[in-house]
Order: C-alpha cells, then structure tokens, then sequence
C-alpha cells in the first residue's frame, strides 16, 4: 500500500534528515510510528501525504508517486496533523467545503464520532478548544473513508474519556482494505490498539516488526531481582522492581510494553535486531 | 476492561471469553459478538481480536460459521474447564501450596473458607 524506497530528503544543505530510507507498509494494520523529537515522524508522514517531495528515492502510496499529487491519490489519503488550521465556520459549513473531495465521504458516520465524542454540532469551528477541534478533525478523518489514513499525535491534547472514546472510533474503522499509521509519544494510549511498530531513528527505519513477532522472540516482564543467568536484552529499573526484556526462549506470551522497547532499541540496538534477522 | 501487564492481550481476551462461558453468560451454540464489536468494546486492534479467536476455534471452544460469524461450542464449558485445570494446577497451586507451607495450614481447614467464597459471590 505503501512503498518508500531509498528516500533522501533534508530540509536544510548537508543536514540530511532522511539517508536511504525504505519502508512498506500495508492495508489491514494500525502502525506505531516511534521516534525521539526531531527523529523526523512527522517529515516522514508528510511525504506519505504528498506534502514534501522527495531529495532522492521513491515515496509511493497504492502506485502513485505521492509528489505528483493526482487527485486520485488525495482522495484515497487524509493526514490528521498535530497542528492544524480550522477555518470560522461552522462545522456544517465545513463538511460542505471538504467532504466533495473524498467520494467515500459518510455523513453519518462523522455525526455519530462526534456525538461519540460529545462535541456540539452546530458551533463554529474556532470558538472551540485544542481538543475539541482536534477532535472535529478526528471524526472528520475517519468519515472520509479514505483508504489510508494518517494521524500525528491524534491523542495529544486529548481528556481522559475521549482517549477510550478514541480507542473505540478507531478499533471500528479499521478494516482489511485500509492502511493506518498513527505517529505518538504516548504509546500508552495506543498499545493495544498498534498492531505494528515502526521506529525511525539516524535518518533511517531501524525497526519494523508486527506486535506478535515481538512477543514470539521477546519477553516483557517485572522481576524483583535481575539474575544473570537469564537472556536479559535491556532492563530499566525502578522502586517497582526491573523492568526487563528477556529473549523469549520458552514460548512465552507476555504484554508488549512498547515504552520499554523503544528505550531498548534506542540504547542497544544490535541485539535485539540480530533476533529478527 | 482492565487488562493486567503480566500476559499478553489476545491470551486476557481468550480469559474473558471463557470466564463469560463459564458464568453462563454466552450459552453453547449462541453466537458470540463479532470480531469487530469485540474490539470496539475492549479498545484493542481487531487484529488481536482475530487472533484470540483462532486459538479459541484451535482448542474448539469456539467454531466458525463462513459469514455468520463465531459460535460457542455444545462441549465448550468441558474443554475450557479442562484447560483451565492444568493451568491451574500447573501454574497457580505451587504458589498456594507453597503459603500453605509456610504458614502450617491444612488442606481440610481451607474447605470452610471455600464454601464461604462460593456463597459470597456466586450463590
């Protein structure tokens, strides 16, 4: 569905953010975007979305080169970004300037996320907070139907309720033919609702593995004491206890703790890596 | 649903599936929710869903009916007990006996404590 290959770009002359960077992704999956700040997450998505152009290498999304913008394309993709403009309109007004643009476009469903979302139908766009317009934009995104679909930070600036509310929405929408890739710090929210993880990291994909092949070769686990005879890979610890990361040797089936695997990969890469290989 | 951090998600989903078999709740060869309603109610990937529910069928707690969805089995309440009783014997007495042990309690002066149990929350 989608097809990165060998992708150079850098916003400013010899510093490169992105140094052969390939990636495919496809339909049927919600994929976890980690990185640092600055990693590039959001640069990547918005090649995903034809908003920047490659330096060199190929970004294509269901066969088109994304920079070309077709407008067959744009009406299969919606991109959700952490910041965002909303015109002052009301948000009737709204559907009726942008839903055309997504032949998919169901009406109904968009009324019935914002009402999941408890969000007031008939008010104007920018006499709402951070959170309720990112949420009009949420329902908006999901509604259009387009076959993939992308979010920057969705649960940024969200209250506590509309992250289950969130969760919901989300595990609804995504079917076979659809492709998602939701870019987030707060993995928490999110973990089970990720079936994917992809970590960008020194200008390049440096993981990219489904949540079950994770937990096949690794184990998540809190012990009280750390024994050296056990295959630890990583361990952090706490009051608590040790969080660890142990090879998965005797057929386990633990809980992914995806805060722990992205410290684990950021500090100690090659191990866990070579596992997969 | 409140899931615990010590066993992955579609192993808690199989859990609860059972558990609700087990309290009658989901009656044999009633149709259980759709892999996407199970989902949306727990918040998780219908993939993890799909999953769980392939080991369910696996152990034939569960079986498919092509585009109706899944069923409980006439026999499921038996294999799950089963199935529960190994895991139970193999992995949660060991720790019980090994308080009993320590604290010098009988097996006879737990049967009163047992039976209380019962009554409290299941009578």
């Amino acid at each position: 569905m989608i097809n990165i290959q060998s992708l150079k770009f850098s916003y400013r002359p010899n510093r490169p953010l992105f140094e052969d960077l390939s990636l495919h992704l496809e339909a049927g999956h919600i994929y976890g975007l980690l990185g640092k700040n600055g990693a590039g997450k959001s640069t990547l998505l918005k090649q995903i979305a034809g908003l920047l152009f490659p330096d060199g290498g190929t970004c294509e999304v269901m066969g088109h080169k994304t920079a070309k913008r077709q407008p067959s394309f744009l009406r299969e993709i919606f991109l959700v970004p952490e910041e965002f403009f909303l015109p002052k309109i009301s948000i009737r007004s709204y559907v009726a300037a942008n839903a055309p643009f997504y032949p998919r476009f169901d009406e109904q469903a968009f009324y019935s996320y914002l009402k999941e979302f408890a969000i007031p139908q008939d008010q104007q766009l920018t006499n709402m907070s951070y959170g309720q317009k990112k949420k009009v934009i949420i329902s908006f995104a999901l509604a259009t139907n387009t076959k993939v679909l992308i979010m920057d930070e969705p649960t940024n600036g969200l209250d506590i309720p509309s992250k289950s509310q969130f969760r919901k929405v989300m595990a609804a929408a995504v079917t076979d033919d659809k492709c998602m890739v939701i870019s987030t710090h707060q993995v928490r929210d999110l973990d089970n609702l990720i079936d994917s993880i992809v970590i960008i990291d020194d200008h390049k994909i440096i993981f990219h593995q489904d949540v079950g092949t994770v937990t096949d070769k690794l184990s998540f686990k809190l012990l009280a004491q750390l024994d050296d005879r056990l295959p630890i890979l990583y361990a952090d610890s706490s009051l608590r206890g040790h969080s660890v990361i142990l090879k998965n040797e005797n057929m386990e089936q633990s809980k992914i703790d995806m805060e722990l695997l992205f410290n684990a990969i950021l500090s100690n890469r090659q191990p866990i890596q070579e596992l997969f290989n | 649903m409140e899931f615990k951090d010590s066993q992955a998600i579609y192993l808690q989903i199989a859990d609860y599936i059972c558990e609700q078999v087990l309290l009658n709740k989901w009656q044999p060869e009633e149709r259980i929710p759709s892999v996407r309603e199970l989902a949306v109610q727990l918040e998780v990937n219908p993939n993890t869903v799909m999953r769980t529910c392939e080991l369910l069928q696996q152990q034939e707690i569960i079986y498919n009916k092509r585009g109706i969805g899944y069923f409980i089995s006439n026999d499921a309440v038996k294999k799950i007990r089963q199935f529960k009783k190994d895991s139970f014997i193999t992995n949660e007495l060991p720790t019980l006996f090994r308080s009993m042990y320590l604290l010098d309690i009988d097996v006879d002066e737990l049967k009163p404590y047992y039976e209380k149990f019962k009554k409290s929350n299941f009578k």
